[in-house]
């Protein structure tokens, strides 16, 4: 028997923080991501302890914490872009549509088909605009006409306009927010479940912040997001829901306007205040 | 120090690196100069069109005959067949030294590999003249000659075999993990981030290592001479003997031709050929590089 398993059947369940008289979120009864009992080491050092946590679909859930909370760790162990990290290892679950994504029967590539992530920095490939937004789909076998796929893309991510006229320049002729709403529109091109953001505006000036803020609203009707984010006025812009890590354990989560208004617990609430982090 | 005196010191040290880096352009320059003085007397006797494209070369024999296409017959069979061989492995072993190999396997094999390159070139040759030719040429091929191209391109790819693994994972190595990292969020899987994200974005380095190689496959000579022999023949045949450009100059300038010779002659001639030759594939090779690299910076 794993540790993990035994650890499930002692430990307090910590995932929410009830105010007296708030009901939990009801999206949270069928969530689509479930992260159960997770523990996550790098070599000896344990960088998420013990996290549960419900990731409601087509919500932005944010994740929000100090720098070396463990929040990116969390969102990459939900596509597993942990498994190339030497020395790692995992405990517990990660529960996709009913799935352990960390059973040995799970296959990586097809779990971040329907996973797709952004970076912290936007990183096209030094390819055209057209062949980074068609590249996964072509690899993947998709079928049908790719150039309307590209630019179907091209305009959930907000870009098409400013592109249409270029697709055959190289990405890296584009900005910085460009870029970055281009990674968002070849991550989409795949047409995944679950967005995950890694922090994905923190190389980006407040104009092209705010375009991807916009952007991210947009996206939550058709996509789940998960948005890690060290700005605390960015979660409370655009999420539904807000996740705080503090050392590697999940303090609180909650709707994110109570997290903002009436956390639940002190560490949230001098975090938010700004009193430390 | 006083003010002036640092500044007559910037001064002279930039002098020293500006006359380093001059110097191996001088040189450069010189040896063109000296290939196409020397070559003048030699097109003297000999047409030029005759050089180019005739099809014998005799130099030792009576009539003479100066057509050098059965010497660049015989650079091109045994360079480029060495390059056919020793490019897809060369690259595939880079790509498992930097995408597959865990840490400990390539700190083994990578100077391993690189001893290779150090074995002193007359010991491939007496490899492929008393190894490669009849234990492994002659069972599958037994019209194989003793003395044949084959052999030579199959040692010389050996040689730079080390030349192109070595370089191309160094270019792999410096592609940024953010790019792998992209392909693998896409779901690729490693084989597709290795081959259509990592390598096209090293693709200078992979093409200047394949130059690199390219210039020593063609400027072999040891090896060369002992395993494909001296008989220049106008041939596509890998199992037959044929002579290098290098190796018809080596055998010359250690012969007994008379320095105002037209055989002395030719061999600046046939230098000059050797040289437009490899220039042009420098020159061929940016120019499909500029066309087609995925520069990541």
């Amino acid at each position: 028997m794993s540790a993990g398993a035994a650890l499930r059947e002692s430990a307090v369940p910590q995932r929410t923080t009830l105010a007296p008289g708030q009901t939990p979120d009801a999206d949270v009864v069928e969530p689509i991501v479930r992260v159960d009992q997770l523990t996550i080491r790098y070599g000896d050092f344990e960088a998420i302890k013990r996290v549960c946590l419900d990731i409601p679909p087509r919500r932005v859930t944010a994740i929000i914490g100090p720098s070396g909370c463990g929040k990116s760790s969390l969102l990459r162990a939900m596509n597993r872009m942990n498994d190339f990290v030497p020395g790692v290892r995992v405990e517990g679950a990660v529960i996709f549509n009913g799935q352990n994504v960390y059973a040995a029967e799970c296959d990586p590539v097809e779990l971040r088909r329907r996973v797709g992530m952004v970076f912290q920095r936007p990183n096209p490939f030094p390819k055209s605009i057209f062949r980074n937004v068609a590249w996964a789909a072509q690899m993947n076998g998709y079928r049908g006409d790719i150039n309307e796929l590209v630019e179907q893309s091209l305009r959930r991510a907000a870009l098409w306009d400013e592109v249409k006229d270029k697709l055959s320049l190289s990405a890296l002729a584009l900005s910085g927010g460009q870029q970055q709403r281009l990674c968002i529109a070849r991550a989409i091109a795949l047409q995944p479940e679950v967005l995950l953001m890694d922090e994905p505006c923190s190389a980006l000036d407040p104009i092209a912040t705010a375009r991807i803020e916009d952007l991210i609203d947009q996206l939550k009707s058709q996509y789940t997001v998960v948005l890690v984010t060290h700005n605390m006025q960015q979660a409370a812009r655009v999420s539904d829901r807000t996740a705080f890590m503090y050392m590697g354990e999940l303090v609180e989560v909650d709707q994110t306007n109570l997290i903002f208004t009436r956390p639940g617990n002190p560490r949230t609430q001098d975090y938010i205040t700004g009193r430390f982090g | 120090m006083t003010r002036t005196s640092l500044r007559l010191r910037e001064g002279a040290i930039k002098l020293l690196l500006q006359g380093c880096a001059l110097l191996s352009i001088v040189v450069t320059l010189g040896i063109v100069w000296v290939l196409f003085t020397q070559s003048i007397p030699f097109f003297r006797h000999v047409a030029a069109t005759e050089f180019l494209f005739g099809t014998r070369w005799a130099p030792l024999l009576t009539p003479q005959s100066f057509g050098i296409l059965p010497l660049l017959c015989g650079t091109t069979l045994i360079a480029g067949g060495a390059l056919l061989l020793a490019i897809p492995i060369g690259v595939a072993t880079a790509v498992y030294l930097s995408e597959y190999a865990p840490p400990a396997v390539r700190q083994v094999a990578k100077p391993v590999l690189e001893v290779l390159a150090g074995v002193p070139t007359v010991v491939f040759g007496y490899f492929a003249l008393l190894f490669v030719t009849p234990y492994v040429l002659r069972p599958l091929f037994p019209s194989t000659e003793i003395f044949n191209a084959a052999s030579a391109a199959i040692v010389v790819a050996i040689m730079v075999i080390p030349t192109i693994s070595s370089l191309c994972d160094d270019a792999l190595r410096a592609v940024p993990r953010s790019l792998r990292e992209a392909g693998f969020a896409l779901a690729a899987t490693r084989l597709e981030v290795s081959t259509r994200v990592v390598l096209p974005a090293a693709m200078s380095g992979v093409v200047a290592s394949v130059l690199l190689a390219f210039a020593r496959a063609i400027g072999e000579t040891m090896a060369v001479s002992i395993a494909a022999g001296a008989s220049p023949t106008l041939t596509l045949n890998p199992l037959r003997s044929v002579q290098t450009m290098t190796a018809y100059i080596v055998q010359v300038a250690k012969g007994d031709a008379p320095a105002d010779s037209v055989e002395y002659d030719s061999i600046f001639a046939v230098g000059l050929v050797l040289f437009l030759m490899t220039f042009l594939i420098n020159v061929a090779a940016q120019r499909v590089l500029a066309r087609f690299r995925e520069a990541y910076e």
